[in-house]
This record gives structure tokens, sequence and C-alpha cells, in this order.
């Protein structure tokens, strides 16, 4: 027998045959940033997510978790991967009480199905993430991706209330609980957000969910300039009002994005304008406050000038709002290579967007740019072809945004870029601060190493 | 207490920053817990610098440290239970930095809650969490705790309002976390620093998120003939989706101990009393508090009272914030539980209690966060008579037990500390503490950082904790 062969055998032993892939027509498929594993496992209880771990961990197998894939080449591409522990085979509502509006979700539930689910009760999970149609709970989670609704609801970390995972020793472990307060231990389950399958793989999630609003709306307003659009997202949200969503979109976003919704014939096409910016805000709440909200923003926008005000009806602002929960993906898909970098910004000013568009613009590279009220910017430089030289111009724009964001004391990540790409910067990376913080909890989570190893910062 | 380390101490800090006299060592045995442990020293630091040296210090000669605030914790956090050098942060109490345009404040681990929000309330601007003792509680002791309190229903507690640390890590070497706007990269090192209760390192600087001021507040009080007919409200308000800011019960026991001390209008011959809160928008408050005084009757209230203006609003709060201190007037002493359930259970959990109290003869009364099924049940106990007191530990034990049965947990906000060690394997299996330990060890390997704290000493039962606190009665 081969050592491929005795893995298949003893996966086989703990899950079963039909829940063991190991034909390598069928492992090509599951190939992520250029590395197949040697065998993909569908578990369908904890318990034997703990024991591939624990075997894994006998052979110093690397493991790397998945839902949907949809998002499994975010981070640094890892060093290697044996085991793929698909987790879609887990997908359970484990515990509901809506007069709690508390939750416990299985890792692979995926976000759409748990959406229909709770809407039978008028509630929903605030977790507006990218690529919602497939996207599983736990890969949304581990992720740690933006969620469209973060202005009001917060992201993961606000309504994550606890979580069981397998750690590397393969031991089924739990933090945090099903109330929605409470300080009991270390909140070990917040590290899991963004953690990119490295800390341990996820089996269970317990939220606090939300009531429907009663009502919504949303406007896009329509600029000429940066310096008209940016300062006015600023006044808009010191008005302290109680927005969903507040996004600026730069001409290169608007020009991707009004392509895509004519293609769709979607109506709210006609409400875009190439080579403009505009600022899309949504807002939730009864009747009269969205009545109130709506004439807030038009009176920004005149004391603002420069600009004009559409106010969306029901169905172009759901196409608006459904497209920019998108945005990560249609982004990255936008150009032959692109580099989508997610740049954290404690204040979002024309000059840094400009600064920004300037790299782009010097290495001759299409760029689009949006900026989430909350201090996040999705930066896209676009190549056209895959050959050396754009994805080495690729590379050296990502270092310069960087550099951007560190001067203003800010953090950028890549999202998503070719592998080249990423190998680049992997290798011109300088060490953040907190790394080797970072690199204990990794050694505590993971003793052996066998998590994803390499994808997460400082090639954790 | 090695001689050498106090001269040390002293040529560092200077001596009028070093307290060794067993006298002055007394204040500091205490916190607002009915645990108590003396340090051996204590010390009162300017810089973080001083913290890194103090650490280095104390780990040469193999003494624990133990970061202290203003000591209202209410677990024994901020207690030196392996004696050793109490760091207390009271001087390093300056507001670093303010950044009203982006909504943020640097701040030393000293700066006293509300201190924050008076520095920024000129600009429409506050700190969210308003843990009950904000008038003394410093904002370090709140990161070690992730304290709440009434308006963390809809606002969050500590951990949701902090987005960057400097720390001192038990090595003595100084580190940041976290970053300006929130997002850090990597791990979400914040998330786990606050509420570690200083187990994992000390905390020297805090970047926070201030909150801005709503447009309308509206404060309702409900005075209901039973507890029954108040808990079903809560239970009816959160099932309907309204998210008050603060929704507080207070049962007819405590809310008479209150009236004859503070009279804060709290109807005495009542039942229970909710003090509700909504926020927002102007036009959001006024349905949102037309839905809840509904609620309320169809919930059989008495009467739905809307505070007429900034005063009374005032008053009712005075009454919910004094609280313990009308209970204190009236016993010796008193023991707040702090534990948590899923809000649907809150009839049945207080019916429990009850029955609690019955079966070891003690007066319990409910003062506490229904919103989110926080509750803090007062158990008043003499400390000079020692069966009572262990009768009193009893019953909290029991209440403890009763929320994790619920499906709930041991601690909503006051934090594991001392106080409920010994009952954390009731919520973790060993695994979870392996686990738990190995993240402690990462960067508290000799525990030389508050030792015997959040970890069961012993496993199951109370023996430990039970056992101090016979000490503390018999020194009493």
């Amino acid at each position: 027998m081969t050592v491929a062969e005795k893995l298949t055998s003893r996966l086989v032993e703990i899950l079963g045959p039909h829940r063991v892939v190991s034909a390598p027509e069928e492992l090509a498929a599951h190939a992520i940033d250029g590395l197949t594993p040697q065998a993909v496992v569908c578990p369908e209880s904890a318990e034997q997510v703990a024991e591939v771990v624990r075997l894994a961990a006998g052979e110093k197998l690397a493991v790397q978790a998945f839902g949907s894939r949809s998002k499994c080449e975010m981070g640094m591409p890892a060093a290697r991967c044996d085991v793929a522990i698909d987790m879609t085979g887990m997908r359970e509502v484990a515990h509901y009480d809506a007069g709690d509006l508390t939750l416990s979700v299985d890792a692979g539930l995926p976000l759409r199905e748990l959406e229909a689910y709770l809407s039978k009760h008028g509630q929903f999970l605030p977790l507006a993430v990218p690529c919602f149609e497939s996207t599983t709970a736990g890969g949304a989670l581990a992720s740690g991706i933006d969620s469209a609704l973060r202005q009001q609801y917060g992201s993961a970390r606000d309504f994550l209330i606890g979580a069981e995972f397998v750690d590397g020793t393969g031991q089924l472990c739990k933090s945090g609980g099903r109330v929605v307060k409470n300080v009991t231990g270390y909140d070990l389950h917040k590290l899991l957000i963004g953690s990119l399958g490295t800390l341990g793989v996820i089996t269970r999630l317990n939220f606090r969910t939300y009531p429907f609003p009663a009502a919504s709306g949303a406007c896009a307003v329509i600029f000429d300039r940066a310096e008209n659009a940016v300062p006015f997202c600023g006044s808009v949200a010191k008005k302290g009002l109680p927005l969903a969503a507040l996004e600026i979109l730069d001409p290169g976003t608007v020009g991707i994005l009004r392509a895509i919704l004519q293609r769709g014939e979607a109506s709210a096409a006609a409400l875009l304008t190439d080579g403009t910016w505009c600022v899309y805000c949504s807002f939730e709440g009864t009747e009269a406050v969205v009545r109130r909200i709506t004439e807030e923003v038009k009176r920004a926008t005149a004391e603002q000038g420069g600009g004009r005000c559409e106010v969306l009806d029901a169905a172009a602002g759901e196409q608006l709002g459904g497209m920019l929960r998108e945005a990560y993906e249609w982004l990255r898909w936008s150009s032959g290579a692109v580099c989508l970098q997610r740049i954290a910004l404690p204040e979002i000013t024309a000059v840094t967007v400009a600064e920004l568009g300037r790299i782009a613009e010097a290495a001759l590279l299409r760029h689009a740019l949006l900026a989430r009220g909350a201090g996040v910017v999705y930066f896209a430089t676009m190549a056209e072809a895959e050959d050396d030289a754009s994805l080495d111009l690729l590379a050296r724009a990502a270092l310069k945004a960087k550099e951007i964001a560190r001067r203003k004391n800010g953090q950028a990540t890549v999202l998503h870029a070719p592998l080249a790409v990423k190998t680049k910067l992997a290798a011109a990376r300088v060490a953040q601060p907190d790394e080797p913080l970072q690199l204990r909890l990794k050694r505590a989570f993971d003793p052996a190493n066998l998590f994803a190893p390499g994808r997460i910062v400082g090639g954790i | 207490m090695n001689p050498r380390l106090i001269r040390e101490m002293r040529s560092l800090l200077g001596a009028a920053n070093v307290l060794s006299e067993p006298e002055d060592l007394m204040l500091y045995e205490y916190d607002g817990s009915v645990e108590t442990a003396r340090p051996d020293l204590v010390v009162f630091p300017h810089t973080t610098a001083e913290v890194a040296e103090i650490v280095k210090m104390a780990g040469r000669e193999g003494v624990p440290v133990v970061g202290r605030g203003a000591g209202t914790g209410l677990s024994g956090g901020a207690l030196a239970r392996g004696g050793g050098v109490m760091i207390v942060f009271a001087r390093m109490n300056k507001i670093v930095e303010v950044d009203v345009e982006n909504r943020r404040a640097v701040v030393q681990p000293g700066v006293v809650n509300q201190e924050l929000t008076r520095a920024v309330e000129h600009a429409g601007l506050y700190f969210a969490p308003d843990p009950s003792s904000g008038k003394s509680c410093t904002i370090g002791g709140n990161v070690a705790e992730n304290s709440g309190g009434p308006h963390t229903l809809a606002y969050g507690v500590t951990s949701n309002h902090v987005v960057a640390l400097e720390m001192v890590l038990p090595d003595g070497e100084v580190t940041r976390i976290g970053g300006r706007q929130g997002d850090a990269m990597g791990y979400d090192l914040c998330g786990l620093f606050v509420g570690s209760e200083g187990t994992l390192a000390l905390v020297t600087e805090i970047t926070v998120k201030l909150s801005r001021a709503a447009e309308a507040v509206k404060t309702i009080l409900g005075v209901f003939e039973t507890i029954e007919d108040a808990c079903d409200t809560v239970v009816e308000i959160t099932a309907r989706g309204i998210t008050p800011a603060a929704c507080e019960m207070l049962d007819g026991w405590t809310l008479r101990v209150i009236e004859d001390y503070i009279q804060a209008g709290f109807p005495r011959d009542s039942g229970a009393v909710l003090l509700l809160e909504v926020e927002g928008l102007r036009e959001a408050v006024e349905e949102q508090a037309a839905a809840i005084a509904d609620v309320c009757h169809q919930c059989r209230a008495r009467e739905v009272r809307l505070a007429k203006d900034a005063r009374e609003r005032d008053l009712f709060w005075k009454g919910r914030k004094n609280a313990f201190g009308a209970i204190g007037r009236i016993a010796p002493s008193y023991y707040v539980l702090d534990g948590v359930i899923p809000r649907s259970k809150l009839p049945l959990a207080l019916a429990r209690i009850k029955e609690i109290g019955k079966k070891y003869g003690f007066q319990i009364g409910n003062i506490f966060h229904a919103g989110d099924g926080n509750l803090h049940p007062l158990v008043l106990y003499d400390p000079r008579n020692r069966e009572q007191f262990e009768s009193a530990i009893s019953a909290g034990e029991s209440i403890v037990r009763m929320c994790v049965e619920m499906g709930g947990v041991l601690t909503g906000e006051h934090g594991v500390g001392m106080e409920k060690s010994e009952l954390m394997p009731l919520l973790f299996s060993d695994a979870d503490f392996a686990l738990m330990r190995r993240v402690h060890d990462a960067f508290n390997p000799d525990s030389s950082l508050n030792p015997g704290k959040i970890f069961p000493l012993s496993k199951g039962c109370g023996e430990i904790r039970i056992k101090k606190a016979r000490e503390a009665v018999e020194s009493t």
C-alpha cells in the first residue's frame, strides 16, 4: 500500500467510503493556490472532524477546512495542504430561540439557507458578505470578510456570541455561549474571525439575531469630484443617522458596476453615470425614520453642493445593495489580473483616495475603489493580462498602497491576487509589530502547525 | 517581602509611590467582592516604562504581580491572591488624545470611566460602557473585566469599544496590538485581551471608540403588581424585536429599600418596576416608546410613566445606580451575583431564585439588566455569622448552577476572577481548559501575572474559595 492509499484507508475507517475523496481527477478540483490535497473528507459530525484532525496530527499532515470554497484563496499561499475538510456535510440549525434572538448553527450551513430559515420568524443575521448565494456560516466567519451592513450592525465580532471548534490537538473545544452577554473565560471565538482556518476547524457558531426592520430606504448621490463625494460622506456620518450602509464608489467602481447592471438589464444601471463618483447609503427603521433620513440625505447633498441625490425605489435599492454586498466578488474578476486590497484607515479623506488612485495611474493600471463608512477601503488594481511585467506592476502598486496605509495609521491586506503577485508580496513583506504575539497564539491553538501553515500574516 | 525589592521599587518610583506597611496594604486587600487577599507591596507607576521595570524587578525576585484600577471589581479580579506586588494604575490617569473627527480617544488605564465622557461631551460624544461604578471605576479595569452596564443592551460591552492597546507582558516587554480604525490584521488580539481579567498582560494605554450622543432619549418607568408581569413584559419586548437602549428590572423589595434612601419615585407598594430607555432619532424614539408602553399595558402594568424631563430621568437612574448603596444601609454585607440566562427564560429564573432564597433562608433582592438576561441577585448576609456566610455562598452557587442549566453562563459582566473560578467546570470541559491554559501560558507562562484567577484551582468543588472566604470570616 502506498502512503496515499494508507491515508485514504484510515480516513475511510473514520468516515466511511462515501465521505472520502481520493481520486486524483477529483482532488484537482480542490486545489487552493496550486496546492492539491491528498484527500478530501466530508465529515458529518464534530467528532469525525476531531478524529480526522487527530489522524493528521499523528501523521504530521497539513489540514485546510473549507465551506463553499468561495473565498479559499484569501490570505497568503499555504505551505502545505494534505487533507482538506469539506464542512458542507454539517449544515443543521442546532438551536434557535426566536424569543431570545439567539441562534446556534453548524459551520457548513449556507447563509442563504439560514436566511430563509430565520425569515420565517421575522429575523435575520446581519452577515451580508460576498458570494452570499453559496457561502457557509463557517467560511464567512473564517474569511473575516466585511459585512455590507456593518455600519449599523457592526462586524461579526459584534454578534458572534460563541463557537465550537476542533483545535490542533484534535480536541473539540468551545468558547463563549448562547446568551447575548457573557464574560465567562477567554473570548477565544473572536480569534476565529478572519483566521482563515489557521487556528482550528470551526464546527458550530452561535450568533445573536436581529428582527427585520419595518421599512428601509436607500439613496445614491452622484458627484463629479472626489473632493465633494468624500467630505459629503463625512458630513452624513456626522449627523449621527442610523445608516445600514454608507459607501463611496469611485468612477472605476461605478463603471464596472454599471456594466454589470446593464448586462442584467437592471433598472439601477440608469442611475449611474460613467466617470462620476457615487455615494450610496441605505437605512432602516420605521416608515417615519426612513422618511426622515431620506430628507436628511437630500439636505446634506444640497449643503455639500455639486451633487445630485437619487432616492432609490425598492427594486433599484435592492439591486444596488445586493451588488455592493458582492463587491469583493466582481472587483476581483473585473480584469485579466486583479490585485484587490482591503485597507483599514482611521480616516478616509479625498487626499488619501487621490493618493491611492495615483499609484495605479503611475503604473498605467486601471483601478477601482470602494470605501465603506466604517473606514474600510477596497482597492483594486487591474492589469489586462497575466504576463510577468503586469504581475510585477500589480505587486509594486500593492506595496505602495500598503505604504500609504501605514503612513496613515492604517493597515492593508491582500484579499485577492494572482498567485505570482501573492508570492512577490510575501517575499517583500515587513513584519507587523504584533506578529510575535500572533505567533504565540497560533502555537497555543495549533502546536504542531497543522492548520493551513503559512496562510496568515508572518507565515504563521 | 524581600527588602531589596522594596528598596529597588522606592528608588525607581520614589518612596511616595510605594506602600509596604501592613496598615497601608490592608486597604488593598479588598475589592467589591466578598473575597480578600493582601498584597505584599503596592506601587503606583506614572509611565509605561515604570510598569515594565516593575514587572521585570518582580520577575527577577519570582514575585507575582497584579494590576488594579479603582478596586470596584466584583469577582476578586484585582486582588493579590498569591500576594506579591500590586500595581495600582490610579496615577496613570491622563487622557492622552481625543480625536473628535474620527471618534477615538487614547487614554491611560487609570482614567475614570465617567471622566472620559465628561471630557468629550462638549463635542456630542461619550464613552458607551457604563458600569454602575462609572463614577469611580477605571477604564483599565473595564478593559480587564470587559465591563458592561445598563446601556450595553444596545451598545455592547467594553470589547465592542476598544480598538487598540499598549500592554506590558509578564516578561516586561512593551507591545502594541490592534489599530486605530478597529480592524487589525491577523488575529483579533484586542478581542482576546479585553476581558482576560489581567491574566495575560498589563494594559498601559487604551484606544477606544467614542459614541455619538443620541438626538432624543425617552425614559419609561413601568410599574407592575407582580414581578411575573414585569418578566413577561421583558420577554415580549425582546420577542417583538424592540431594542431599548436599557431595560432594567427592580423587584418590589429592592425598590422599597431604594425608596427609603433615594426617593426616586418608585411606587412603594408595587411588585416590580422596569426602567426602560429608548434612544435615537426623534421619530424612532416616539414609536419605540409607544410600542413599549403598549407591551407594558398588555402585560398588566399598573402604570406606565414617562420621565417628563431630564430631572426626573436622572432621578430614576439615581435610584437604579445607587441601589447597592441603599442595600448597604440595611445589611451588614451582601453578595452580588452575576449570571446570564436566555431572555425567554426570565420568568422561570426569577421564580427559581425565590425558591432558592426560601431554601437557604435569605431575602434575595433582584436588580438587574433584564433586557439581556443578566441577573444580579443580591444575597444579604452577616459576615460575622460564619454559618450564614457559607449559606450565602451556597445559595449563590445554586443560582449560578440554575443559570447554566437554563442554557446560560456564569458571569455576564463581573468576570470569573476568584469568585467563580471553581465553578468554571460547570461550563467548560477538560479540552476547553487545556486550550485556555495554553493560551494563558503563551503570554503568562509562569503565572506570574494575576495568579489564581479564572482557572479552577481544584476541579469541581468550591473548597478553595470557601476556605479563603472562611479565613476572611475569621479575620473579621
